[in-house]
């Protein structure tokens, strides 16, 4: 049974930014909670340009002493899933309690000729890593990934 | 970067002066027009890598460098453990042991672009590639362990490749000190179903055609010949080097946080050589390694066999099998020492010069081919290694033509469609499942390679050979 995601904020949105040969990815949200969802819509959006159905969820979790390393350790465990599972995830919901994450990821089996898949994410790397909230009480939270 | 933040050495060699932590100067070979065009991440990763423990004599930096992960890529740094060096799951980087090799068809390519879209949708059919492709062999816990040990050599024990082949890979096509106890679980079931998968991203299989000698007698000898064909592969240890790379890297940075080394930058985890993370990477990366060889034996089994069924009496050696993204224990002379390194290379291309015990007999003479990857629809290059490069570089050169532009930038400015059909009209075919791909991947992203290798060739880091033509290329 796939959680019905929380409704985003109006923080909530996401981008890409350039990187020599990888692809960068911030998520921006009202909560760290939510700039990590977002930063994991990024990383989809690094593989394909289609939506990805929320048909079979995932539940992930992962630990690092700082919220940084964290969402490193979130984002990998992501493209984990991705690869051994042959799927592409189109929804995220995250709960983070003190060093620890929980998340769940809900998509669907890699389409080679729907999704066209441009690249395939090797690893989220400490390049550009940052987790931080803005003067406006902004989450965003960024790194590089290596493809 | 700006030349006045550098010392210049030659028309083709350019110092950072140490200055702050730096340990030993950073030497980069390029000529001016590289050097501006480089990025100014460049020259801050090299200075953080010149101020690592141990690092012995320089940071050298190839002239196709650019913005790397801690290292830069094109980054040749040595470490003495004898003076506390360190290793660095980030100097080695994502994808471990990411190479290239290539195999000579000595096919006309006049015979092969006659059957060229057949060979082309063939390739396609036969070589799994891309996000959510599987490999043809799951690798059950045995058979892993085995690979892990055995890289090409266990690929040819299960016949997927020639005996012939090991003499012409690094490390004879097995790295010793591979330590499958040491990567986990998840890098293996990473692995289980991508043996003799091409992967994504710049990745590729190409088949080409060599179009000028530039060095006769040597390309003689690696059995090149103007207007034959040759199919060359550019791909590494897939899944299961990803997943140990993102997991020693989260460990060494934060053992290093708790210790004394001082990174930085996080992207720089590394640890002492001999402590007991160090090793454990080591015997993992050592493992990942034989993957990468493991991996590249099956795909070009799979493309023998696509060229066998059009051209049954083709014979297919392999000319090289070269690592670009390694750390191998090696022995260099610094200050008038033969002394024990280990020698990172991330994005550079070990290229041992003529006489080198190392190579075959057949190659001993001319030296070690250094294969050099052009971009999707430009040239190629076959080099071969310099004796000067010992002393310049820690015989290594570069290893492709760089990126000189992000793929977001790229995807804002070309159409994968239209790259694919400029190309077809210049009578390269591209085979992508992903024309998005093709965008961020297009050749104009990319360095001019023919400046690379000129630059390569006299800072007397490896000799030009041979330049190739894509007729055909399988992206992933």
């Amino acid at each position: 049974m796939t959680p019905a995601p929380r409704p985003p904020s109006a923080a909530a949105r996401w981008e890409h930014f350039p990187h020599g040969a990888d692809i960068g990815l911030r998520g921006f949200g009202a909560t760290p909670e939510e700039a990590f969802e977002q930063a994991a819509y990024a990383l989809t959006a690094a593989v394909t340009s289609t939506d990805v159905a929320p048909k079979i969820a995932v539940e992930i979790s992962c630990e690092a002493p700082d919220a940084e390393l964290l969402l490193v350790e979130w984002l990998n465990g992501i493209i984990y899933e991705m690869a051994v599972r042959r799927m592409l995830f189109g929804a995220f919901s995250v709960r983070i309690v003190g060093d620890r994450l929980e998340g769940t990821l809900s998509g669907e089996a890699v389409d080679a000729a729907r999704h066209a898949p441009a690249s395939e994410p090797k690893g989220a790397t400490y390049t550009a890593l940052k987790v931080a909230r803005d003067d406006a009480g902004v989450w965003s939270a960024a790194c590089v990934v290596d493809v | 970067m700006d030349p006045e933040r550098l010392t210049r050495i030659d028309q083709v060699a350019w110092r950072i002066e140490p200055h702050g932590a730096m340990r030993v100067p950073g030497v980069i070979f390029a000529d001016e027009h590289l050097i501006r065009a480089m990025d100014d991440k460049v020259f801050e990763q090299t200075v953080n890598v010149a101020s690592l423990p141990g690092i012995v004599q320089a940071c050298y930096v190839m002239p196709d460098a650019h913005w790397g992960y801690g290292f830069p890529i094109g980054g040749v740094a040595a470490f003495d453990p004898e003076r506390g060096g360190v290793v660095s799951a980030g100097g080695v980087g994502f994808d471990v042991s990411c190479g290239v090799r290539t195999i000579v068809t000595r096919l006309d390519s006049k015979d092969v672009m006659r059957r060229q879209e057949r060979i082309a949708d063939s390739l396609e059919s036969q070589i799994p590639a891309g996000v959510g492709s599987k490999g043809k062999i799951a690798l059950e816990p045995g058979e892993m362990e085995a690979m892990l040990q055995g890289g090409a050599l266990w690929a040819v024990e299960q016949g997927f490749g020639e005996p012939a082949d090991l003499e012409r890979i690094e490390e004879n096509g097995r790295m010793e000190g591979a330590r499958p106890d040491f990567v986990s679980d998840r890098a293996k079931e990473r692995q289980r179903e991508e043996m003799g998968t091409l992967g994504s991203g710049n990745h590729y299989l190409e088949v080409q055609a060599v179009e000028e000698i530039l060095e006769p007698a040597t390309a003689a000898a690696f059995g090149l010949r103007r207007g034959e064909v040759v199919v060359t592969i550019h791909c590494g240890s897939r899944g299961l080097g990803h997943q140990i790379a993102a997991e020693f890297a989260k460990e060494m940075v934060v053992a290093a946080e708790s210790s004394a080394i001082q990174l930085p930058d996080r992207e720089l985890a590394c640890a002492p050589i001999d402590s007991e993370i160090g090793q454990r990477y080591l015997g993992a990366m050592r493992a990942a390694v034989n993957c990468a060889l493991a991996n590249r034996e099956i795909l070009s089994h799979h493309a023998r066999r696509v060229f066998r069924h059009y051209f049954p009496d083709a014979r297919l050696p392999l000319l090289y099998d070269v690592s670009h993204n390694t750390c191998k224990v090696e022995t260099h002379l610094v200050d008038g020492e033969r002394r024990r390194l280990f020698v990172h290379r991330k994005g550079a291309t070990r290229a041992l010069g003529p006489g080198h015990e190392s190579l075959p007999e057949a190659l001993r003479p001319f030296g070690q081919p250094v294969l050099i990857g052009g971009s999707m629809g430009t040239e190629s290059y076959v080099l071969a290694g310099e004796a000067g490069a010992e002393t310049r570089s820690f015989a290594s050169a570069c290893h492709g033509a760089g990126r000189a532009m992000s793929r977001h930038a790229a995807l804002r400015r070309w159409n994968g469609r239209q790259i694919v059909d400029d190309l077809a009209a210049r009578g390269v075919l591209i085979r992508s499942p992903s024309s998005r791909g093709v965008a961020e991947e297009a050749p104009e992203a990319y360095k001019d390679v023919t400046a690379v290798v000129m630059a390569a060739e006299k800072a007397g880091l490896a000799r030009r050979v041979a330049r190739l033509r894509p007729l055909i290329c399988i992206k992933g």
